[in-house]
Order: C-alpha cells, then structure tokens, then sequence
C-alpha cells in the first residue's frame, strides 16, 4: 500500500489537521512504511475468529437513569478558550 | 536517605525518624539540583507538596497515620490533578490547568501521599524514547546521552535518579515496562481494568493501564494496593476484590513453573540481553522454580495489530482536542474548520499527528474490515497464545526490551525502528494480561529488564516472583553515579 501526496491530504482533512506544505511527502513515506508494516496482518487467515474488543470480552455497564452529577459548568468552563455567558465561544457558524 | 525505598521511608516516619516535611523538602531540593540534567519533571509542585506533608505530619501526630501517610511520589504527567497543569507532553494541553482529579490522584490524596509533582512522558504517550515530549526529552541517569525509554521516561528517569521514591505510569504497548528496563527499575502493568483509567488521559483505551514504578517489587505492591480497584467512572473497570498485595511477597517459589517463550529470545535481540535474562531465570531456578521452553507463535503479529488498533482508538480519543472546550486554540481562526484544523495542528507533535492519520485511514470508508477488524482478530490470536500458555505455566519469563537504552537522536527519525523496540512489551497490552520488568543486570553499563507475564489478576505472584529475585540479588539497588 503506497500513499501518495493527495492521500495525505485527504486523511489530514479527514482528521482536521493542518499539515505544512513541505511535510506532506515524508508523511507520505512514514505513512507507507508504517501500512507496509501493519500488512502483515493480511497473510494470516483469520475467518471465523471472533473479534477481540476487550480482554475480558466485558460489555459496557448500565446504570440507573439517575442524576448523579451536579452542574459543574462554570467551574469547568475555567479552561476553555474562549467563554461568554456560559458558551463556548466558535467562529460564526451560521450566517 | 535518597538510596531508601518506600517501604524504608514508611518506617523512617512511623518510627519519627524524620517528618513527612523534612522528607519532601530533601527531595524537592533534590530536584532543584539534579533535574536540569534530566528533565524528568514538567512541573513541580513545591507549594502543594509542602502542604500534604504538612497535612500529613499533622495525621500522624493524630495517631492517624495509613502505611503511605506522608510519603512522597511523582505522577506521571498523563493523570489529572486538580489545580495543577496537565499537560500529557503536548502543546495542546501546555495550559491545561486540570479541573479536577483522576481517580488514582484521588487514591493517592485519600491514602495521604504527597505529590512531588508530574513527570515528563512522550506526547499523549505515543514514543518509547521520551523525545517527542513538548518538554524536551527526559534523560537517562546512567548515561545522560540515553533515552530513558517511555512512554514513561520521566517517571523511570526520576526514580532511576533518586529524585523520587517511586511514580505512576502508565502502559499501551510497554510504556511502564521498557522505561523501567531502560533505567533499571521496577515496573508493573496490572491487568486491564485492575486501576481506573477516569481523568487518564487516554490514548488506546482498550490497551491503556496505569501502574506502578519504583526501585524493588516491595514498593510496586504498597503503589498497587493505593492503585487498584474498580471504579463506577471508568465503563471498563473490573468490579473485583483487590487483595492487599504485600501479603505474598514471601512466599517460596518452590514448584513455581516458568515458561520461556522462544520466540523472546531469537530475532534481532542484543545478546547481552539475552545472558542477563539466563542467569536471571538461573537464580529462579536456585529459588525452586521449573523452567520449561514455551511458543507465543503469533509474537511478529503484535506490532502490526497494535499499529491499527492504538492509532484507530487513538484517532477516536483525540478527536475532543478541537480548540472548544480545553486546549489549544489558534489565533485568529477564520472560520470553524480552519479553527479545527490549525489548533490541531499547531497543538500536536509530529509522532501524534502521524499516529491519528493512520487511525484515521484505517477506520475510513472501506477500510474498516482490512484493518480494524483484521487487527481486532489478529488480537484475539495473541491472547489465545497467552491463555494457552498459561494453562501450562505459572509465569512466563523474558527480556522486556531487546536493546538497552539507545543514544538520543538515534532512532527518532526512523517511526518504524521506534515502533520495533517494543516487540516484547506489546503483545501483553493486546491479551490484557499483567507484566513486570525488574532489573536483572547490565549491558555495556545500562541496565537489562527481565519481563515476567503473569495470568489475568496474577499480579500477587508476579510480585512475589519479583520480591523473591530482589532478595536473592542486588541488581535493583545498584545506583547511577551522574
């Protein structure tokens, strides 16, 4: 698997992530050396084995539907960006 | 008093030797002269510190005093601590200045322990050298042109350096184990699930595990038993009886079976390593233990699984750093994607970034079945080769890194290089199964880690293997000079 200069960019905006114009070939090539790594994977048969999640094979808990958590906001609204009156602060959205 | 373990310095202030304050005063002047040589710090919370020790001076006059009452540790800059940055290495989080605590700070807090303060660690704890820290690297004390492994290395670097008595870490693919082989100490994962991974910053979620790290098994069963337990805030925590961890130290290890994987100890291994690890198992067999060869066939296939699973989970995880709510905000975004994408940007290092595209590209539109689910079956091999294992010996002993630590520089240019170091650590993250590294000699001056593996909640005997070894030998005491 070989990823080229637009592959990168596409994953990048996938992920949101600015990548400087003259990074984008050595990620190309890490990019490609790691999925030639991880290709291994393909020469094994593995039909009919069940997937692995959780070593444990747990499941998530449920709870009752029971407020168990006072309103925190202001107090965790300390370490955001950009705050005002109990929002978070983004560039205009809608126009 | 700095060459005292844990469990010395708890008789040190039971019996009035010396006060919480004085001890934790020693240790931050300690800090102030040797750290600039190995950054093991982010940050140190003098202040605070001074004050737990007060506070638990004050306990102890009251006759209220548990076994960790005034003892200082460090944390490993991944758990959230009230009122003091956590930074996770990155710049994304550099102003951080954390809301509230994770719950194994909170053990710590309730158990009266003073936090020294928070250890260097690779960036969202993705790196086995410590580099690609926005701090800067953390050193290693026997060679200060060495990593110290990671993703813990300022954990093992302070502890290693006796800036600390012992530190948290925290493991997703060896990230406890090899920095405590790099520095020469003691290290444990526990079982997934075993500690609570609420307010840790999470990086895999179903391979990360918090553990302990200190000089000698001893200390990592006091570290343990503040540690482990379930907790409600964490989905995947395993509602379980935890054993007080000190109680089978002494046990014989008379009949204790050892398994030798073989495929630990062929490929591209330092063969120094490989005699260190010998004589080790030797002095086990002295103790009154079996050895016998044992296959984890599937071994080769741990990295290539766990460069899917760790980078799609990872790619998830990191997603809520998108400048809104915490973190890095650029300046000036013009609109909502570019805010997006230049905090995120400008916030992550290059290790993290590479590792959210991977994860981005094979969670991505018909890729799902060749990757995720490949790597998610291909797990499922690994831990049958463990469960088999296993069933056949009580602990499975070998190297936990190939090489001792490599100079600084020297592989951070190479991912994949990187990536090859943790073949004997990772396999154990994808089974979930409890893992220790304890110093077992050296190579060219470096200290050599041997692993032991043990079964799901085995860790009682793993430290008990461990303590049984640190009695017989004195690798573990052995100090850097620098």
């Amino acid at each position: 698997m070989s990823l080229d200069r637009s592959d990168v960019e596409k994953i990048a905006h996938l992920a949101r992530l600015n990548i400087a114009e003259q990074d984008i070939q050595e990620y190309a090539e890490n990019l490609t050396d790691i999925l030639d790594l991880v290709d291994q994977m393909q020469a094994i048969d593995t039909t009919d084995i069940k997937p692995m999640a959780h070593p444990m094979d747990a499941i998530q808990r449920l709870r009752s539907d029971a407020v168990t958590e006072g309103n925190q906001r202001d107090h965790l609204q300390t370490v955001a960006p950009a705050v005002e009156a109990g929002l978070f602060q983004v560039p205009k959205v809608i126009e | 008093m700095f060459e005292k373990t844990l469990a010395e310095l708890a008789q040190g202030l039971a019996s009035g030797e010396f006060s919480s304050v004085e001890l934790t005063r020693s240790y931050l002047d300690r800090i102030k002269t040797e750290d600039g040589a190995l950054n093991s710090f982010i940050t140190v919370t003098e202040t605070e510190a001074l004050a737990q020790a007060e506070a638990a001076d004050q306990r102890r006059s009251a006759g209220e005093a548990g076994t960790f009452t005034g003892l200082p540790i460090a944390h490993k800059d991944i758990f959230c601590t009230q009122g003091v940055r956590t930074s996770c290495g990155s710049r994304m989080l550099d102003s951080f200045v954390s809301p509230y605590n994770a719950t194994v700070i909170e053990n710590f807090n309730t158990a009266g322990a003073v936090s020294l303060g928070k250890t260097n660690m690779d960036e969202f704890a993705m790196g086995s050298s410590n580099e690609s820290s926005f701090y800067g690297p953390a050193r290693n004390p026997w060679n200060n042109d060495c990593v110290p492994g990671g993703s813990s290395g300022g954990s093992a670097a302070a502890v290693a350096g006796r800036l600390a008595p012992a530190a948290t870490g925290t493991d997703t693919g060896g990230s406890i184990r090899q920095p405590a082989a790099l520095c020469g100490i003691t290290g444990l994962k526990p079982t997934y699930g075993r500690v609570s991974r609420y307010g840790m910053i999470a990086y895999a979620s179903s391979l990360d595990q918090g553990g302990p790290m200190a000089r000698t098994a001893e200390d990592n069963a006091m570290m343990l038993n503040v540690m482990a337990g379930f907790d409600p805030k964490d989905s995947t925590s395993i509602d379980k009886a935890v054993p007080d961890y000190t109680l089978a130290l002494n046990d014989s290890l008379k009949g204790l079976k050892i398994g030798l994987p073989k495929e630990f100890f062929s490929g591209e291994i330092d063969p120094q390593i490989t005699t260190q690890v010998q004589n080790a198992i030797r002095e086990f067999e002295a103790l009154g233990a079996t050895v016998k060869e044992i296959s984890l066939p599937n071994t080769q296939l741990a990295i290539p699984a766990y460069y899917i699973i760790a980078p799609a989970e990872a790619s998830s995880n990191l997603s809520r750093f998108d400048g809104v709510r915490y973190g890095h905000r650029c300046e000036e975004p013009t609109d909502l994607e570019d805010m997006y994408k230049r905090s995120r940007g400008e916030g992550f290092g290059e290790e993290v970034k590479r590792r959210i595209m991977v994860g981005t590209y094979a969670l991505s539109e018909g890729f799902y079945d060749a990757y995720y689910k490949k790597a998610l079956q291909i797990r499922r091999l690994i831990q049958q080769d463990y469960v088999n294992a296993l069933s056949e010996v009580d602990i499975i002993m070998g190297p936990t890194t190939p090489h001792p630590a490599f100079k600084l520089g020297e592989k951070s240019s190479d991912p994949i290089a990187m990536y090859m170091e943790d073949i004997f650590t990772i396999s154990l993250n994808l089974a979930g199964m409890p893992g220790m590294s304890i110093p077992c000699g050296f190579a060219n001056g470096l200290p050599v880690g041997l692993q032991l593996i043990g079964n799901y909640f085995a860790e009682e005997r793993l430290l008990n293997a461990s303590h049984q070894f640190q009695q017989a030998t004195d690798w573990h005491k052995q100090a850097p000079t620098s």
